[in-house]
């Protein structure tokens, strides 16, 4: 049975969602791991939340990713375990040099809270394999620093790579190529400005984000 | 104790939203001749080290570490008497 464990910084805000739809939706075990921590447990997938780890100080997630976890979680990665970073999350895994670019202020220079429409642009994926390719899903986005941004040459790989996995059908912030998700390289790195964790059943709105923990499970536990 | 000064601004050509809406609002204040405004930040060090060179050096890996991000941000060092 897959066990995950869920990353917290002094600011994360994400977490105890994250938690709730591993233990309730998915139905796994999952582990809380404070960032001071020096060695992870035995788990198989990380998940970094959202939320403004060190109050955004600096740049977003520039400082947690320097936090002592970030050391096990390098090696981690390395070794092929799967990372998903979410908005802060995703943030800090730029800062980290795990996923390549960095997050600029959103072009309207406001924090955008709403729903949006992303098309699923890779379903071959330990993330997104439950999707069908070219699917059309909607999750809510929450962030002020978003507008993804790589040079131009990185862009090209990460598209010849099939690297990019989720872009907004309406650009909300300003991100090159509409990106809202990149994988890393070896492809068991996920980062991505929206919310998966904030929507999982139909009372919330919108549920397709489930499918993103139940893709991970399903990779883990099927392949 | 040595005293730095650390400038960490948008790289030319990197988009810099709040720059540009600075500019927007002098230019609606009436400075139409306001090309352009880029916005950093101001870092000020005290290094408790006597070795000037040593500290502009420390700083200097600061910056390489934490204080920018290479990939948008430029950065540039002043020793402060």
């Amino acid at each position: 049975m897959t066990k995950f464990g869920v990353i917290i910084f002094p600011g994360s805000n994400c977490d105890l969602d994250a938690i709730y739809v591993i233990e309730n939706i998915v139905k796994r075990k999952v582990l809380k791991i404070w960032h001071k921590d020096r060695s992870l447990p035995d788990i198989d997938c990380i998940i970094i939340p959202g939320g403004f780890s060190f109050g955004d100080y600096l740049r977003p997630g520039a400082i947690a990713s320097h936090s002592p976890i970030m050391k096990p979680i390098k090696e981690f990665s390395r070794n092929g375990g799967l990372i998903l970073g979410i908005c802060n999350g995703f943030q800090i895994l730029t800062e980290a040099n795990i996923l390549p670019g960095v997050m600029l202020r959103n072009i309207s220079t406001r924090f955008i809270s709403k729903k949006v429409k992303l098309k699923v642009l890779n379903n071959n994926t330990p993330f997104t394999n439950l999707f069908s390719k070219n699917e059309i899903i909607e999750l809510p986005i929450a962030h002020k620093d978003g507008n993804y941004y790589a040079p131009l040459e990185m862009i090209d790989e990460l598209k010849t790579k099939n690297r990019l996995i989720f872009s907004y059908c309406e650009n909300p912030n300003g991100s090159v190529e509409d990106i809202a998700g990149i994988l890393n390289e070896e492809g068991n790195v996920l980062g991505m400005m929206p919310h998966p964790e904030r929507a999982y059943e139909g009372l919330l709105g919108l549920e397709l984000g489930r499918k993103i923990f139940e893709s991970i499970v399903n990779y883990l536990e099927n392949r | 104790m040595i005293k730095i000064e650390i400038n960490v601004d948008p790289k030319e050509g990197i988009l810099d939203p709040q720059g540009k809406t600075v500019e927007r609002a002098l230019k609606n204040l009436s400075f139409s001749d306001v090309c352009q405004v880029r916005i950093g930040k101001h870092i000020i060090l005290d290094i408790d080290l006597d070795n000037e060179d040593l500290a502009l050096k420390e700083a200097e890996k600061m910056c390489k570490e934490l204080l920018a991000n290479p990939l948008i941000e430029e950065f540039s060092i002043k020793l402060l008497k």
